[in-house]
């Protein structure tokens, strides 16, 4: 299978000289899910913002086939999903509908084909049920999810989270994980919900001051507490990464 | 709230006046409005036929008259209450009123002011009423209303719960922290939060921009239905033209 990320040297420095990315190297295969994990400020939300050409920086990244720098935008877009953060900053229409329709619109599909778009990313995050209604009346797990449908409805290769369980309440948090576990595209979760990351990611790597320190087995790493200490993350009271092990092997 | 509410469409939502094409009603209503404000209030029948041509939008609509009333009254005395003082200033022949006189011309000033102000708003009313904000938004657009104002009115629409919302944690946080003004100088503190706000809403025009690019943004925003100026329009339109101006020309 092709690449879905190869990134080499990735530097990215913002213009009040706060440094983002510092040489980061990353290979993701088609068809993993990789959880990146990392304190505030470890750059990774820039490293986000590279993988669909909206920051661009110094060094190569390919995504999806397409090269970042060189390649049609329209083209990188159409493949690569970003859900981000705040469900509204991404559900700008007036309806649920309406927004999940953009992102294919703007890929120049048919109407047709649109709604058939729309109507099937929306069943996929059970949110069918929603379409007429405005963003603001529905809950904060139920506007993530149509964020995630927005992006879906795109038909993407790459699907990147970022933090798409803060604030949820344990039950919506749930079922956005039974939903994401669904979800058969290439993934990458960036997240601070160690255990979030670690029931739906096989690998995960540490992002660190715009570097990667850390690229393996996600429950390797979440039992690694030297590792986890020295780069401010940690894992809820009482959760046992080598239980999690156990319950996946048997 | 409701989902009725949040458009603002109101009366039977699959009525005839409520499936026109925006752009009819748009068209109908200002139409209306047009000829009442154009009309001098000697000639009251035009005013009248103006009145119940609402009144039967609104009857075919289904729109009742406590959401009619509870929507104009917003606007409604501000100008009645302006339009009442001209009365009894105005000079000239005199009447007498029981315990005062007032001037006729005044009365027929404040007539002419409140149907006029009554018959506009209760054509925007209807209009808002019949047609939830984004298709009258879809009905400009498609008219030819500038792009930018039409966005501008888009996103006002979407994120004014967002921002109001904030305020409103805003306000809860300064009063549970004791914030309870007692002279001018204390109200700096609500400056303080007016720019927190604009800020936050600055920062958040920001990554909604980026959201959209990411999901291919370039510019235009491609609209998934397409408007369709059908037969009922046409007749909507010709009925009211029929009803209002050989009714206008002859007077």
């Amino acid at each position: 299978m092709s690449c879905a990320i190869e990134a080499r040297g990735l530097r990215f420095r913002y213009p009040n000289g706060v440094t983002g990315l510092d040489g980061v190297d990353l290979s993701i295969r088609h068809g993993e899910r990789v959880a990146v994990l990392g304190p505030n400020g470890a750059g990774k939300t820039t490293l986000m913002l590279h993988l669909n050409g909206l920051l661009a920086g110094e060094g190569s990244l390919s995504v999806a086939g397409v090269d970042v720098r060189r390649g049609d935008t329209r083209a990188l877009r159409a493949r690569v999903g970003l859900v981000f953060q705040d469900p509204d900053d991404q559900l700008f229409m007036p309806t649920v509908g309406e927004d999940v329709a953009f992102g294919p619109l703007n890929l120049g599909l048919t109407p047709e084909d649109t709604t058939a778009r729309v109507d099937a990313a929306l069943a996929t995050v059970r949110m069918a049920h929603v379409a007429d209604r405005a963003p603001h009346q529905l809950s904060l797990g139920q506007r993530r999810r149509v964020a995630i449908a927005t992006v879906l409805a795109m038909d993407p290769q790459l699907l990147v989270l970022d933090e798409p369980s803060a604030s949820l309440d344990p039950r919506s948090r749930r079922e956005l994980l039974e939903m994401l576990a669904r979800l058969e595209h290439t993934m990458l979760l960036v997240t601070h919900d160690l255990p979030f990351a670690a029931q739906l990611c096989e690998r995960a790597v540490v992002l660190s001051a715009g570097r990667i320190v850390a690229d393996g087995p996600c429950l390797d790493i979440l039992q690694d507490e030297g590792l986890l200490a020295a780069h401010d993350l940690e894992l809820p009271m009482g959760f046992d990464a080598g239980r999690l092990e156990v319950a996946a092997a048997a | 709230m409701s989902g009725m509410h949040q458009t603002g469409v109101a009366g039977d939502a699959g009525s005839r006046i409520h499936r026109l094409d925006p752009r009819a009603k748009i068209v109908g209503l200002a139409g209306i409005t047009l000829v009442a404000v154009s009309t001098p209030p000697q000639l009251w029948p035009v005013l009248a036929a103006c009145a119940l041509a609402l009144t039967a939008i609104a009857a075919v609509g289904r729109v009742g008259p406590g959401v009619i009333w509870t929507r104009a009254r917003v606007v409604l005395p501000l100008v009645v209450f302006v339009g009442v003082f001209v009365p009894f200033v105005r000079g000239g022949e005199q009447v007498d009123l029981g315990p005062v006189a007032v001037s006729r011309e005044g009365l027929t000033t404040f007539f002419a002011v409140s149907s006029k102000a009554l018959i506009g708003t209760v054509s925007a009313v209807l209009l808002g009423a019949t047609t939830s904000f984004p298709d009258v938004l879809h009905g400009l657009e498609r008219m030819r209303a500038p792009r930018l104002l039409t966005l501008i009115a888009a996103f006002m629409y979407r994120y004014l719960f967002v921002i109001t919302d904030e305020a409103r944690r805003m306000r809860v946080a300064l009063s549970s922290r004791g914030y309870r003004p007692r002279h001018a100088l204390q109200v700096a503190a609500l400056g303080r939060v007016a720019t927190a706000l604009f800020l936050r809403t600055f920062e958040r025009g920001e990554r909604v921009y980026v959201a959209m690019l990411a999901r291919g943004y370039t510019g235009t925003t491609p609209r998934l239905r397409a408007l369709a100026f059908g037969r009922a329009d046409v007749l909507f339109l010709a009925a009211l033209v029929a009803a209002l101006v050989p009714l206008r020309v002859v007077a």
